[in-house]
């Protein structure tokens, strides 16, 4: 009983298990599903974070001009399309031999704090905060925005204002809110007039402040259940992240880093552009996702994960004096523990937050942004890549384009593929913490969808990759017990049972 | 003193030889259309156009104007009818207005915001049509052709070169390229070609443009369709009583 406890990617014997699907996971962005497999005692053999959707966006990518990318790839995701636009209009920087003109490169960095800000906000204020505000196995009908607005009302309206002021800064840089085109090959379309910084302007400070607040919301919350949010579905791992060279956060370009679980660098200022030489993706017949690994650690220990927590904790310091201050104390926070928590992935997002709002204002302020140099092209080369810290964490872009224009090959590497073992890792550990041995409950289940979202992962875009969707058709008897299952796996072959 | 027919109640003057649609847009009224090019013989195909002459419908990009006749085209019957057209241009090819650069200077995006068109009304068919990007500076998007034809006659009758083509019937009726091996690379195209500048749709493209003009600045963003044809449409000049206006 214990070995199967401890392993719980795949029961030794699932025949006999009683199977409980979380599907599909609330609040997340794409469809995610959770399957649990029981014994009789309740006790947990088998726990998988898997993922049904597929969009197929690498092979359809196939044969469009190069220049269709940045635009055409936002279609992957509605929440992060603007990380796609610049991850991909990196990649085509390198295809047309651009080096960016300061005002392209600062349109372009203030279009990303612009979704940083929008993005964490959306995630802290309206996904995350009911379950931190009010319990995780709370009352699942106030369990929500909703439920937040009627008990907290102005941390509710903050959270609508910080996202929208986000978003204005992405209609300014990109055109539109959603889907826009500000950014090209070799530079962006448009720059930003003294009329729009302004309007920008007016409100920053506010933004500043507002994040600060939220810095100190979820530092207020931990200190509350400090033993309780420390300890849930907290697990180990190595950490992948960009630094600029000089070792601070630089979500918008820099080198790969890669520390191990004991903090030893692995790589350091690795230059990404040959990304695959030290990441390579592992395939499993029960996830349509991948699993990505550090080469030189193997498939089996080399899984690491990126986002936020990565990033504050990793990077030698931030480079805005606020979030550097909030950074500082949340590594010194109950003995540095925090910086290994699941949940310090909340508290790192905010202090992201406050980054990308003290980033938004140094920009605005910047002349480059007037600037009328746009565009710059060089010699063309036949390989882009393109990586970015999205939101959720490192985003790698690749493409290669033939002599005529056309993209031949695309491989997307999104920040929830990077994460898809350690949340897998997050929620068996919840799994054992919570579950195991208790009479399932709606709140119970609620912990394991928690833990997955405090990855904020990005379920529509991180199944583009395969060419087959996995599916299972199950077979209950009136008591809900699994009678038998009918499964293809992502290589088409079907089985039975799983 | 020309003589005059009736285009929704208001009095429309035209000239000899004019068709009704060349008279309503050079009196400033718009009836929508597709095919239809100041510069271009009229074509009669993508029944956009279409409106009411004395109680029967017709194309009017090819009616020659008469005195007295009765012509109804801003109706809610009419543009019901525009809006299905539509649809079925749109269901017919693969078109993705959010990542297509031609978004915001299509006349069928144009036309489709204008008429109000809101949802798809057909189940797409889905073509396959690869793109011709053999030549090095122009990109055939097949997948956006709606068979106007402007381009197959600015080729032959202005360029003098007959590039394109139709061919095929009914459904499977598609654009050619008239060379051997079937790619625009063995054709004499040119960028400065009149065949470069008509294509209403996101077809024919010069190479490397792709989203440059930002949102806000392209041709429809400012103004809908409606007032960007009547500005586009040769009018009366009062002098010479001659077109004037022609934008090239
Ligand atoms: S390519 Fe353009 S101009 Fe030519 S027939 Fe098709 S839609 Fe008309
Ligand atoms: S404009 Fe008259 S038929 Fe197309």
């Amino acid at each position: 009983m214990t070995d199967t406890i401890n392993n719980l990617e795949t029961a030794a014997h699932p025949e006999n298990l009683r199977r409980v699907a979380i599907d599909p996971v609330s609040r997340v962005e794409g469809h995610g599903k959770v399957t649990l497999l029981l014994d009789e005692n309740d006790r947990v053999h088998q726990v998988r974070l898997h993922i049904v959707e597929f969009r197929g966006f690498e092979k359809f990518i196939q044969g469009r001009p190069f220049w269709e990318a940045p635009v055409m790839v936002q279609r992957l995701c509605g929440i992060c399309p603007v990380s796609h636009h610049l991850a991909a209009s990196k990649a085509m920087d390198m295809i047309v031999g651009a080096t960016l003109t300061p005002t392209a490169e600062k349109v372009r960095r203030l279009m990303h704090f612009g979704q940083m800000f929008q993005s964490h906000a959306l995630h802290f204020f309206h996904l995350c905060s009911p379950d931190l505000l009010f319990g995780f196995g709370s009352d699942v009908a106030k369990r929500n925005i909703v439920g937040v607005a009627a008990a907290y009302p102005d941390i509710a309206k903050q959270g609508v204002l910080l996202r929208k002021y986000g978003q204005e800064v992405i209609r300014i840089t990109a055109g539109k809110r959603v889907h826009g085109t500000g950014s090209i090959p070799g530079g962006v379309n448009k720059n930003v007039s003294i009329e729009e910084r302004d309007y920008l302007l007016k409100d920053i400070g506010q933004m500043i402040e507002w994040s600060r607040d939220a810095v100190g919301m979820i530092r207020k919350l931990f200190e509350q259940n400090l033993d309780e949010f420390n300890a849930f579905g907290r697990f180990r791992s190595h950490t992948l992240n960009l630094v600029r060279a000089d070792g601070a956060m630089d979500l918008y370009h820099g080198g790969l880093r890669a520390r191990d679980m004991d903090g030893n660098t692995l790589f350091d200022h690795y230059d990404y552009s040959h990304y695959w030489d030290v990441i390579f993706e592992d395939v499993k017949p029960w996830s349509y996702m991948k699993f990505p690994f550090l080469r030189s650690l193997g498939t089996e220990t080399g899984w690491y994960r990126v986002g936020p927590l990565s990033r504050v904790t990793q990077c030698d310091f931030i480079p805005t004096p606020l979030a550097n201050q909030a950074r500082m104390a949340f590594m010194a926070f109950a003995g540095g523990s925090v910086a290994g928590a699941t949940l310090g992935f909340h508290w790192a997002r905010m202090i992201e937050m406050l980054h990308a709002a003290e980033m938004i204002q140094e920009l605005l302020l910047d002349p480059d942004l007037q600037g009328t140099d746009l565009v710059h092209t060089g010699e063309r080369q036949e390989r882009g890549v393109g990586v970015i810290e999205a939101p959720r964490g490192t985003l790698i872009h690749h493409y290669k384009v033939d002599e005529h224009d056309q993209i031949t090959r695309c491989n997307l590497i999104v920040s929830t593929t990077h994460n898809n073992q350690a949340m897998n890792e997050a929620i068996r550990q919840v799994a054992r913490q919570y579950i195991d041995g208790k009479k399932l409950t709606e709140g119970l289940l609620n912990h394991i969808e928690v833990a997955i979202r405090a990855f904020d992962p990005c379920l529509s875009c991180a199944t583009h990759a395969l060419g087959k969707m996995p599916l299972e058709v199950e077979l209950l008897d009136v008591s809900g017990n699994r009678v038998d299952v009918l499964s293809r796996s992502s290589d088409g072959a079907f089985c039975s049972p799983d | 003193m020309s003589d005059t027919f009736h285009l929704d109640g208001a009095e429309v003057p035209f000239e000899s030889g004019q068709t009704v649609m060349q008279a309503a847009l050079a009196a400033g009224h718009y009836i929508p259309h597709l095919c239809y090019h100041p510069e271009f013989k009229p074509h009669g195909s993508c029944k956009l156009c279409t409106v009411k002459v004395n109680g029967r419908t017709t194309a009017s990009c090819t009616m020659p104007a008469e005195a007295g006749l009765e012509i109804e085209s801003e109706t809610e019957e009419l543009n019901a009818l525009r809006r299905t057209l539509v649809q079925m241009l749109f269901a017919e090819g693969n078109h993705f207005c959010p990542s297509c650069e031609k978004s915001g200077n299509c006349m069928l995006q144009a036309l489709g915001y204008d008429l109000e068109v809101h949802t798809a009304g057909f189940r797409h068919l889905y073509p396959d049509r690869p793109v011709d990007a053999s030549h090095p500076d122009i990109l055939l998007d097949f997948n956006r052709c709606i068979l106007c034809e402007l381009c197959v006659r600015a080729s032959s009758e202005v360029d003098g070169k007959n590039v394109f083509g139709l061919a095929g019937r009914g459904i499977t009726k598609h654009l050619i390229v008239n060379a051997e091996s079937g790619q625009l690379a063995d054709t004499d195209i040119a960028l400065a070609d009149k065949a470069m500048q008509v294509c209403p749709v996101g077809v024919i493209l010069p190479k490397r443009v792709g989203f440059s003009i930002p949102i806000g600045s392209r041709r429809y963003d400012e103004r809908p369709i409606s007032a960007q044809a009547l500005d586009d449409a040769p009018r009366q000049s009062a002098a010479s009583g001659g077109c004037t206006a022609c934008e090239e």
